[in-house]
């Protein structure tokens, strides 16, 4: 095994670009579950936002006017599942599951055309003095924009739920719906507003996707990122920035296996293929065996406003 | 009236089948503690969710310091300077007591300017609370005091508690009516529920008493006996009993000394409770709800047990077993709580007749179950008490509280018990269905069941019982027989052996 082959400083740079997906995904996910709503349909939000993204931005040749789209794209997906369950009360996990199922064979119809094209692609960003640093400017400050929005995403998440009234009417309407409504909340409303942030964020992962890390489209190229999100979210207990460290550990370890098999690891290549979600998996066991959960205490259930 | 605060006129509020309120009006003055008095299900909760703007009412108006008071939700009428406690705190278990606070409040301050505030009023008011702290590690009685300080930041003109000491130790209870004397004594006031008679006769300043939605009296409680309010929440008018013939047989139930402590350190614990049942037997316990009447079901049940030699049932000592075991040879129950206690919300009606019948109607046999018999057992129960239901696969939840109370009820009437003890047996029933519900009890008894029913409608139990007999605070009075009981005897044994032993001085 040639270690010497693996260059840090694009191992780093192409860590951010990994992890950018999950990151988006999993920071909607995180404002979802915080208003006590479990939205297991990530995964089909996601490829659909990639495949609405990429269309748009091949047809408008803007990569951007595509990231608009797929959060556009995302949002609406995610309104059925905020309908069906905030207003017809149906069942949150079934739901959530047949909108990744949705959200998978539609985004099939709409790609359908578009496979083999290549997308317009985001330029990367010049940061002026800090991408011209040496190591660390190409490692972290050249990067396009979309990079450095999901991390600014998480610290406004972060800043919004620790310091504005609206980050605790929503934090209260997840861990007590009934209270929160006695207190005369509106609870449907705040849920579905987090919803539609949450579908608007994993479209914007889903179309990172397709517009810069690929960037082509090939039918399920989500291949489970969505449900990584959801991990992760579990992973980091619900707080903001351990959900950029879960991301970028995620992201660390897929990369990096990549550069071990390419490198001639002598492990064989399925445990290398595994190795990020057996780390994630074991990650998620030490922290519940240490108890600290902090999962919203209405995850979940159903609410209706009934005296 | 210049010093009225709150004025309620002909306040009315009807739900499909029951009228919760019907034409309520009083007056609430300005500085009084002002109590509200009923049983459970009189619509005492109801009346404050109208003045807290949680619920609209029907017909009536309110006047709040002269003008017309209409609140359509809780913010306009915290906004007007009314505040509520709740009896389930509305609180978050996993935010701080600051946070819980804020949630409370219309414009709530900066959280540093919070906390200040939060320290000066918990110290002003002698209610300790540390607003750092997370929720989930405070006591009941630490919650009560959020949900208290919560209002009081709110400068609130009118103080709503609805039954604020359940939940509090007696420590407890001693330091929230200090509090409320001191906000009153500044102007405050406050609309106490509660049905626990001492506490209002200590703290309350009036009293106004609702029975059935109806306001049945008001009064002084101060200068009011425990009895006559215990008379006046309960209802006087009964029809004298007839005498009955009845066969008394051999002793069935024999409790001793039962002694039980509250379950989590809420409720009542039952003290020293001796009592004797006869085949035949019907044996009454009346008493003001929260008295013990839940806790006695359980011991009996077979759902908590307790120490050896305190039940024995049919001469043997049952104290020790499980209630499936107590059920096998005819010790059956039936709580009062429908849904969630005495059957299971989401399973069907005949799901639910498995699961008290199963072994005693031999639904269930080496372990499997009988599907057929089991439905056949459902159709006999739904047929012979007459419950209103598509057919026997229904959930439980689907039936009204009426119905679904039949059902109950009549699961253990077909099993035939040697003993029935039955919790409310015609709660939330018409009148048609409650008569026929007592004309099975009396039936049972009639072929030889001893038969034990805890009610809080003392006509029912004059109407069915041979004998009767109070709880008070955990302790149940010498059951007596009702032939020759009268309406003073009654309220002396439902105010309790304290209570009584005043009375006579005073007479």
């Amino acid at each position: 095994m040639d270690l010497s082959s693996i260059s840090p400083v694009l191992l780093v740079a192409s860590i951010m670009v990994s992890a950018t997906p999950i990151l988006f995904a999993a920071i909607g996910e995180l404002v979802v579950e915080k208003s006590g709503v479990l939205n297991l349909g990530v995964e089909g939000m996601m490829i659909t936002g990639a495949v609405v993204g990429f269309a748009v931005a091949v047809n408008t040749e803007s990569p951007l006017v595509g990231f608009v789209a797929a959060a556009v794209a995302g949002a609406v997906l995610s309104l059925a599942f905020g309908f069906l369950t905030q207003h017809l009360l149906s069942n949150q996990v079934a739901t959530g599951l047949g909108l990744t199922l949705a959200g998978l064979g539609l985004s099939a119809l709409i790609g359908k055309p578009y496979e083999g094209m290549k997308s317009p692609t985001l330029p990367k960003l010049d940061l002026g003095p800090l991408s011209d640093i040496p190591g660390v400017g190409k490692m972290v400050f050249s990067h396009d924009i979309m990079v450095y929005v999901s991390i600014l995403l998480v610290a406004a998440v972060w800043a919004f739920l620790k310091f504005t009234r609206g980050g605790l009417i929503l934090r209260a309407v997840g861990e007590s719906h009934d209270s929160a409504h006695a207190l005369g909340y509106k609870v449907v409303r705040v849920r579905m507003i987090a919803i539609l942030f949450g579908g608007a964020c994993a479209g914007l992962g889903g179309a990172y996707l397709s517009l810069v890390r690929v960037p082509q489209w090939t039918e399920g190229m989500t291949a489970g990122a969505g449900w990584i999100a959801l991990a992760i979210v579990v992973f980091a207990s619900w707080r903001p920035w351990r959900i950029l460290i879960g991301a970028y550990l995620f992201g660390g370890v897929t990369v990096l296996q990549l550069n071990l098999q390419a490198a001639g690891a002598k492990v064989p290549v399925a445990l290398l293929s595994a190795s990020p979600y057996l780390i994630t998996i074991l990650v998620l066991v030490i922290i519940s065996a240490r108890g600290a959960h902090g999962a919203p205490a209405s995850l979940g259930r159903v609410f209706h406003a009934s005296n | 009236m210049d010093d009225t605060l709150l004025s309620i006129q002909g306040l009315t509020k009807a739900y499909p089948g029951v009228v919760a309120n019907d034409n309520v009006t009083f007056d609430i003055g300005k500085g009084e503690i002002h109590a509200l008095l009923g049983e459970n299900g009189a619509g005492k909760s109801t009346l404050v969710k109208m003045i807290y703007g949680l619920v609209a009412p029907d017909r009536g108006t309110m006047t709040l310091d002269g003008a017309s008071f209409a609140p359509p939700k809780p913010s306009v009428a915290r906004q007007a300077g009314v505040a509520m406690v709740f009896q389930h705190f509305s609180l978050f278990d996993a935010l701080s007591v600051a946070e819980n606070v804020a949630l409370g409040m219309e414009n709530p301050p900066k959280p540093r300017d919070l906390a200040a505030r939060i320290r000066d009023v918990s110290e002003q008011y002698g209610l300790p609370l540390d607003p750092a702290r997370d929720v989930s590690s405070l006591s009941a009685g630490e919650r009560q005091r959020v949900e208290i300080i919560r209002c009081l930041l709110q400068d609130p003109r009118l103080l709503i508690m609805d039954e604020p000491t359940s939940v509090l130790t007696p420590q407890e209870v001693e330091i929230l009516f200090e509090t409320l004397r001191k906000l009153k004594s500044e102007g405050t006031s406050i609309l106490y529920i509660s049905h626990k008679l001492e506490e209002i006769r200590s703290l309350c300043d009036h009293a106004t008493i609702l029975r059935h939605g109806q306001k049945v009296g008001d009064c002084t409680p101060s200068e009011t006996s425990a009895r006559e309010l215990a008379e006046l929440m309960v209802g006087s008018s009964f029809a004298t009993p007839k005498a009955r013939d009845v066969q008394l047989g051999e002793v069935v139930l024999k409790v001793q000394n039962l002694e039980l402590p509250a379950l989590d350190g809420i409720g009542t614990p039952l003290r020293d409770i001796s009592f004797e049942l006869r085949k035949g037997e019907v044996l009454g316990i009346g008493g003001v709800a929260g008295n013990g009447q839940d806790e006695l079901l359980m011991a009996l049940s077979g759902e908590r047990l307790s120490d050896p030699g305190m039940v024995t049932f049919q001469g043997n000592d049952v104290s020790r077993q499980g209630a499936g075991q107590r059920r096998l040879p005819g010790l059956l129950s039936a709580p009062e709580e429908r849904l969630g206690h005495a059957a299971a919300p989401d399973m069907s009606l005949t799901e639910n007749g498995v699961l008290t019948a199963g072994k005693r109607a031999g639904l269930v046999q080496n372990g499997f179950i009988d599907w057929g018999k089991s439905r056949r057992f459902a159709e006999d129960v739904i047929e012979k008490f007459d419950v209103r239901t598509p057919g026997p696969n229904v959930a439980a939840r689907a039936l009204s509280g009426g119905n679904l109370q039949k059902y109950v009820v009549g699961r253990e009437i077909v099993q035939k018990p040697e003993l029935l003890v039955i919790n409310q047996p015609t709660w939330g029933v018409d009148a048609a269905a409650a008569a026929s519900i007592r004309q099975a009890l009396l039936d049972l008894a009639h072929g030889g069941a001893a038969i034990l029913v805890i009610s809080q409608d003392l006509d029912e139990l004059m109407e069915i019982s041979d004998c009767f007999a109070a709880l008070n605070e955990g302790r149940l009075s010498q059951p007596r027989p009702v032939q020759g009981l009268d309406m003073e005897q009654i309220g002396l044994m439902l105010g309790g052996a304290h209570d009584m032993e005043t009375a006579h001085v005073a007479s």
